[in-house]
């Protein structure tokens, strides 16, 4: 988004006359002031919301995260729109996602770490190697087998449901980021003097012109 | 400095909520020059210094995804609130299934709400006339249509300028004009035309140009200077929509209707208004002639008891926690609760009949980059537009829906691109890339929002042994669908199915038409209402037709509890409507010397 000029709308905003009292002429009285502000409690149900912070510790190891990071670039590699799933910080986010303190989140926090830990056992079976340290096209041969759970082998449904977690989440976590929005394209959180709706490429596209 | 304390022995009216029953009421009473007490049972909260603007999804704990804790996103206004508010639970009876939505906050769900604002019609005011199905409505459409048009007037809502069957507009230019349909509304309504589906532009209560503030304040409130320059001034005070930053997260630009930015403003500027956070409502206190003489209220922050007196009392607090605050107000006189006589408190409880599927569209893939932001609401909607049919018995439920949908190039968040590992065959590296770029922006989903009958099986009442961490009773829900609502939901969902396959589309994940599988749950669409009902007898009805109770004639309520059916039509303007209205009651009341 352009903030400068978001902020510039804002301040324009600010700067309208604010709700005075009906005779102004007078003194303010505190009645119209309504009741005291003190804002955000901090609390998980009322966190500030302007300048959000996540409250909960991580809880993935270094080694986890080197695993991480290279089935995340496995994932969404860098290629001539885009820099990698890793270079945005989508490992970071996912190691947020499995450490909240939410029921699910903590269900999915052992099924990542026993796919991480399946991954590097099937590396080394495979390879003799863990999975960060193996070649792309190593990698892909793993990935061939478990990226896509309804054709996977038996064997391979349970690490499949791992991978496609993970590239929910690199999905998630990449195309979130100002990078990832660029690479879709995506126009928008701008302030607009009006909304002129779709432009004449897009009606013909759609034939609708 | 603040005005928390209540140093006024005696207020003219204590008004118990400050969503849009309780913020309307309280406006209303306080620009007609009465001394009124509003309490919320939430925190004060600040839209103009708390509302996230054009945050983005990557800067919110978990890229702003639902929680129990923010269900509805990081950014969603909703503070202390949700399906769990801590330490005030609810129970639900065996074999029942209900979710009660809670706001705990000034302004209470108005701050969130879809601004949805669709006018109930003829039919919707005389259902048991029509079909013979639930009850009818006291009044008409045609005693309260100058209310919607005042309301819309007052709160600023673009629509539709061309009343369908049972969907009428205004007729005396209140709303605003409507925002252009994005893309994918503009297929939608070329595909659904054929199908005999209406695809019209959305009632929504965001001001698509700056209210004309010289005009509305002399016509809506002749003869009455002070809500005249109260009501300027915050019409002034408030910008047109910058078309970005998503509706839900209230407005800090005053754009759209949120109780904190459009009633509580101007009716403080009055000087007329204290407003109480932190105040959980106990119960109404009734004298020996059985008359309301305040309410008992908790101090959240002190965790102590307080009484406040008033000549009347306006309950506002939700449909269920009104309830609930009546069923808890027991005397010598009202062993049930107050006002519930005939017993009929916490009974005729509904919520809205939803069912919704996704669809991705073909057409839509590779469409070139453009802004598909717009207001962020609804440019377009279907009404219901089955009326005959249904008359003629084609169909095999009673009541109405309409469509709320969406789609389009929207701002990526948590959540994009899940399942489109069916659409590319488990697609990772580049191809998921491209894939990502190619079908980004393609999807579309369609929700049906349909009217729901009361019945006999959904009520809520008082739990036997539970209490809430204030010691005050907590409500037990009951619930129940009819046939109706299931097959309603399943027209809907084979309906949307149709409409997606003849855009050339392709239903998301396997097609479930079974209506009991595919039904919300009850309280999921967050529109229950009808728990304190108006009638025009008091042996069937717990208010008159001015909302005021027939055992207690200085006790009011003004949300959605009166409400004697649930339309498909979003309630929260009939709300606003009905509580401008009961107010009109009280104060001529009040002149006359009743109350």
């Amino acid at each position: 988004m352009d903030r400068r000029h978001a902020l510039k709308v804002l301040g324009a905003a600010a700067a309208l006359p604010a709700l005075a009292p009906a005779d102004s002429a007078k003194a303010p009285d505190p009645a119209i002031q309504g009741p005291a502000w003190t804002g955000p409690a901090g609390t998980p149900s009322d966190p500030n919301l302007v300048t959000p912070r996540v409250w909960w510790p991580r809880k993935l190891l270094a080694g986890e995260l080197v695993t991480l990071t290279a089935l995340c670039d496995t994932i969404i590699p860098a290629d001539s729109h885009s820099p990698s799933a890793s270079a945005v910080g989508v490992p970071g986010y996912i190691d947020e996602w499995a450490s909240a303190p939410y029921d699910d989140n903590r269900e999915s926090l052992v099924k990542l770490r026993g796919g991480l830990a399946w991954l590097n056992a099937e590396s080394e079976r495979r390879f003799g190697r863990p999975f960060a340290r193996l070649a792309e096209t190593e990698r892909h041969q793993i990935a061939d087998d478990i990226c896509y759970e309804p054709k996977a082998k038996s064997e391979f449904k349970g690490p499949a449901q791992f991978f496609d977690m993970i590239r929910d989440l690199t999905a998630t976590g990449f195309y979130t980021t100002h990078e990832g929005m660029k690479d879709l394209k995506y126009i928008g959180n701008v302030p607009l003097q009006r909304f002129d709706g779709p432009p004449p490429e897009v009606l013909k596209h759609l034939g609708l012109a | 400095m603040t005005n928390t304390q209540t140093k006024r022995v005696q207020y003219d009216a204590v008004v118990v909520g400050s969503g849009a029953g309780g913020g309307m009421a309280a406006f209303q009473l306080a620009v007609n020059g009465l001394k009124v007490l509003l309490l919320e049972a939430g925190r004060n909260y600040d839209p103009l210094r708390e509302t996230p603007m054009f945050q983005l999804p990557k800067d919110a704990p978990l890229r702003s995804e639902g929680t129990v804790d923010k269900p509805f996103g990081f950014y969603d206004a909703t503070v202390d609130g949700g399906w769990r508010v801590p330490g005030e639970p609810y129970t639900v009876a065996e074999g029942s299934d209900f979710m009660w939505w809670r706001a705990r906050m000034l302004g209470g769900r108005t701050n969130h709400w879809g601004r949805i604002s669709p006018r109930m019609g003829p039919y919707d005011f005389k259902p048991r006339s029509r079909d013979g199905l639930g009850l009818d409505w006291p009044l008409t459409y045609d005693e309260l249509e100058s209310y919607y048009d005042k309301t819309e007037a007052l709160i600023g809502v673009y629509a539709h300028d061309q009343s369908l069957e049972n969907t009428p507009v205004s007729r005396h230019g209140t709303q605003l004009p409507p925002p252009k349909p994005r893309a994918f509304e503009l297929l939608t309504k070329k595909y659904a035309a054929p199908l005999g589906i209406p695809v019209i532009p959305a009632p929504i209560a965001v001001l698509t140009r700056m209210q004309d503030a010289d005009h509305w304040p002399a016509k809506l409130f002749p003869g009455n200077p002070l809500a005249q320059r109260v009501v300027r001034q915050s019409m002034r005070s408030r910008l047109a929509c910058i078309y970005a930053t998503g509706c839900g997260r209230g407005c800090s630009l005053r754009a759209n209707f949120q109780s904190t930015t459009v009633l509580l403003p101007p009716a403080l500027a009055t000087g007329n208004l204290t407003i109480v956070p932190n105040a959980m409502v106990r119960e109404v206190t009734v004298d020996q002639r059985g008359r309301a003489t305040g309410v008992s209220y908790v101090d959240k922050a002190s965790r102590t008891d307080r009484h406040v007196r008033a000549r009347i009392v306006v309950l506002a607090a939700s449909a269920c926690e009104t309830a609930r605050i009546m069923l808890n107000s027991k005397s010598a006189l009202f062993p049930n609760g107050i006002a519930n006589t005939n017993g009929l408190v916490g009974k005729g409880l509904m919520d809205t009949v939803g069912a919704g599927i996704g669809g991705q569209i073909p057409m839509l893939e590779n469409l070139p980059p453009h802004n598909n932001e717009g207001t962020t609401r609804l440019h377009m909607y279907v009404p219901w537009w089955q009326y005959q049919e249904q008359l003629a018995g084609k169909l095999d439920f009673a009541r109405g829906y309409h469509v709320e949908f969406g789609g389009g190039r929207d701002m990526p968040d948590a959540g994009i691109f899940w399942g489109l590992e069916d659409y590319t065959n488990g697609a990772y590296g580049k191809r998921f890339k491209e894939e990502a770029r190619r079908y980004y922006g393609s999807f579309v989903y369609f929700d049906g929002r349909g009217e729901m009958i009361p019945n006999d099986d959904s009520y809520c009442d008082l739990d036997p042994t539970v209490v809430d961490q204030w010691g005050i009773p907590v409500l037990r829900f009951h619930w129940k669908w009819s046939k109706h609502e299931t097959n309603q939901a399943s027209h809907m969902v084979k309906t949307f199915a149709q409409l997606i396959e003849s855009m050339g589309g392709k239903v998301v994940g396997k097609l479930e038409t079974d209506g009991t599988k595919v039904i919300a749950k009850g309280g999921q669409i967050i529109h229950e209402v009808g728990t304190v009902r108006m009638g025009d007898d008091a042996r069937t009805s717990v208010l008159n037709a001015h909302c005021q109770a027939w055992d207690v004639k200085n006790l009011f309520v003004s949300d959605g509890a009166p409400f004697v059916s649930n339309a498909d039509k979003n309630p929260t303007i009939s709300i606003l409507a009905l509580a401008w209205r009961t107010t009109d009651h009280i104060l001529a009341e009040m002149k006359r010397g009743n109350i």
